[in-house]
């Protein structure tokens, strides 16, 4: 019979893992080798990219980039690899990287795009890093949506101008009655007096502010704007507008008001029921016939405006997901504490339901921003929609790879920023272990 | 297991139950649709009161407390709660809310603020106290529960105990008139269970009133000055501690304490 009592009279020290464990070797035999299974797939693998990169990287590195047509470019081609199949001919983007960068935008006026782009990177930047830029700067970030349309299209000052004092009119409305009353009736009476001004007074008030003091630049036509310029303005609008607009939403259908909450539910699922293509269909043909005859709707406007509740219905959605994802225990902690409707939603649930929401809100921005493309349907020259153009060219006719690979590239960096940037965010707000 | 012995001396100085009405409760019931889970429930809890509200699961005892700061809505009867009636008005409720304190068993702190930012948001937002002022007094309720040295952790790096400790925190930087604890130490390991009732003795000690479900007897009958039972949504037997543990009435509290103080 065996003794089974046991007492450790001495504590182990703790002894260096042994050589195949650690290191570059320990790392590729974990990774690469870790049987004869995986080592096959290994090698496989390994040619498959060999096989890949020995086609592409000549095709990209072994090109022309000085020629005035697709003629010229393989003429050079054979006179110096000897076959025109295998090599790039990037002379088209060397030609015409500007119109597909801002499309038929004056090109005296190219400063503007460019200076609102670094503007935007500047007004982004007290938002995306909270943690590192100064909060002052957020006051950029609240004029930028009013700079901006001014520097793009020109004209009066007095337009931007009149948007802004809506915004201001209306924070005066809800402050009075959100005293005097309740902050219901407060927002909703902000809303309307907002809206008052924008329809009815805003046009008189530009009107006659223009007469007496004209202060303007050069306006640009909606329908010279285009390339990849359209695609950032529209889907920087689409993503800044609908994050709060899907906040919104998803708040509302989660309502107990039966009246809000059925309306949001019907806002969101027609959207989603619908292809954006027919919603842009109705921006750029239906629309008009709505309208009041006359009225100077702009064509972009109203694709921005399409494009926003998309994705604001799909922004709906995936913060709805978050919002679920939420223990109770969360709002019944924020209201025992007294806090009020409004600043648990805004201190409490929402700061949590958004994180957990970021991968899901992130591919909803990179989802409408590369859905942007389909305006070259109706008509708007984006960046796809101009490639198309310059292959009607008799300069560039039947060539393509190199403009798509150019368009692909444009995009990637873009869509590659937003998905990195969601996953620093969070990394940075996980709190939950070190 | 229920019967966690208190060990220490509990100093009984400021532990006095005043005239002063802090919570009344007249003819209250409440359904959970078709199901009458609160059944006329009257009772009137003076300013300094220490009461502990046990009975089986499913009995109310948590409905109950959770309908004096309006958590729970009722349906029929009258809640006064520091003079103020509870209705559907929401600036009463989050009057009452502001001034009545609560800790779950699940500790809900927000995991995404720190633990100083937890007990100051309330008072900086509901109160509107300049956030200095407001760190000060939440260090000082740091303190009083022996964690201020992890102020500036979130709560996911916390163990359980320490936890609802922050939670109690939390509560104490509104200042509340009185205090409610819902199951607190439910959740907790037996060895955080001591730390967070001690807390809550030192609460008892400064003359909190304090309404409290749990399944802690020994709390009960230390430091409660009345033990309230229920079954089945309504009060079966209300006693001072002593008289309730040693000479229940009913049968179905003998029941009940034969089952949970055992042999």
């Amino acid at each position: 019979m065996s003794d089974v009592s046991f007492v450790r009279t001495e504590m182990l020290p703790e002894q260096a893992p042994p050589a195949s464990e650690v290191g570059l070797i320990g790392w590729v035999r974990h990774n690469l080798f870790s049987g004869w299974f995986n080592s096959i797939l290994t090698v496989i693998s390994l040619y498959a990219v060999y096989y890949v990169l020995s086609g592409v990287l000549p095709w990209t590195f072994q090109s022309v980039w000085n020629a005035n047509s697709l003629t010229e470019c393989r003429e050079i081609m054979m006179a110096t690899w000897g076959s025109t199949h295998g090599h790039a001919c990037w002379a088209v983007i060397n030609d015409r990287w500007l119109q597909l960068l801002f499309g038929f935008y004056p090109s005296h006026l190219y400063w503007r795009p460019i200076l609102s782009l670094v503007l935007l990177l500047v007004a982004l930047a007290p938002v995306l890093y909270s943690d590192r830029v100064p909060t002052k700067m957020l006051i950029i970030t609240g004029i930028y949506p009013f700079l901006m349309p001014f520097l793009m299209w020109g004209g009066t000052i007095w337009g931007p101008m009149s948007a802004a004092i809506g915004f201001v009119l209306g924070w005066f409305v809800y402050n009075l009655l959100n005293k005097q009353l309740s902050e219901l009736i407060g927002m909703i009476g902000a809303a309307v007096a907002a809206v008052i001004w924008w329809l009815i007074l805003s046009s008189y008030f530009v009107g006659v502010m223009d007469s007496i003091l004209p202060i303007g630049i050069e306006a640009v036509q909606s329908r010279q704007f285009g390339g990849f310029m359209l695609a950032i303005l529209l889907g920087v609008v689409a993503i800044g507008v609908s994050l709060p607009i899907g906040i919104v939403l998803a708040l509302g259908r989660q309502s107990d008001l039966l009246i809000v909450k059925y309306m949001c539910v019907g806002f969101i699922e027609f959207i989603r029921g619908v292809p954006l293509i027919t919603l842009l269909f109705v921006a750029s043909l239906l629309l008009n016939l709505f309208l009041p005859p006359g009225t100077n709707f702009d064509i972009i406007l109203r694709v921005m405006i399409m494009m926003t509740l998309f994705s604001a219905a799909y922004m709906a959605e995936v913060i709805r997901g978050g919002l679920a994802a939420l223990p109770r225990g969360q709002y019944e902690g924020a209201d025992s504490l007294g806090l009020n409707y409004w600043q648990a939603q805004r201190l409490i649930i929402m700061p949590q339901a958004l994180k957990i929401s970021i991968p899901g809100i992130v591919s909803t921005f990179i989802g409408i921003f590369k859905d942007t493309v389909l305006v070259s349907i109706i008509g708007l020259f984006d960046v796809l929609g101009l490639a198309n153009a310059i292959r009607a060219d008799t300069a560039w006719n039947g060539i393509y790879w190199e403009l798509f690979a150019f368009i692909g590239a444009l995009f990637f960096v873009v869509c590659f920023s937003m998905s990195r940037y969601s996953m620093y965010l969070e990394r940075k707000l996980q709190t939950g272990h070190h | 297991m229920s019967e966690l012995a208190i060990e220490r001396e509990i100093d009984r100085s400021k532990m006095q139950v005043s005239d002063e009405v802090a919570i009344e409760i007249n003819g209250m019931n409440k359904w959970y649709g078709a199901f009458h889970v609160l059944r006329d429930i009257n009772l009137t809890v003076n300013q300094g009161e220490r009461i502990v509200i046990a009975g089986p699961s499913g009995s109310g005892k948590s409905t109950l407390i959770r309908c004096l700061n309006a958590l729970e809505e009722h349906q029929q009867g009258t809640i006064m709660v520091d003079g103020t009636e509870l209705s559907n008005d929401l600036k009463n409720i989050d009057k009452i809310r502001s001034e009545v304190g609560m800790v779950f068993q699940h500790f809900n702190l927000f995991p995404h603020l720190t633990i100083l930012e937890n007990c100051t948001l309330a008072p900086i937002w509901v109160r509107k106290t300049p956030r200095k002022e407001a760190e000060e007094t939440a260090m000082h309720f740091l303190e009083k529960v022996k964690i201020p040295e992890q102020a500036l952790k979130y709560p996911g790096q916390l163990s359980g105990g320490q936890q609802q400790r922050v939670a109690i925190a939390r509560s104490l930087c509104m200042r509340p008139r009185i205090m409610l604890f819902d199951e607190p130490t439910s959740a907790l390991d037996p060895e955080m269970i001591k730390e967070v009732l001690d807390t809550m003795i030192e609460l008892a000690e400064e003359g909190m009133t304090m309404l409290c479900v749990t399944h802690e007897m020994g709390f009960a009958r230390q430091v409660a000055n009345r033990v309230i039972f229920m079954d089945a949504g309504q009060i079966v037997e209300q006693n001072e501690p002593e008289e309730f543990f040693n000479n229940p009435q009913s049968e179905r509290t003998k029941l009940f304490l034969s089952q949970i103080l055992g042999h």
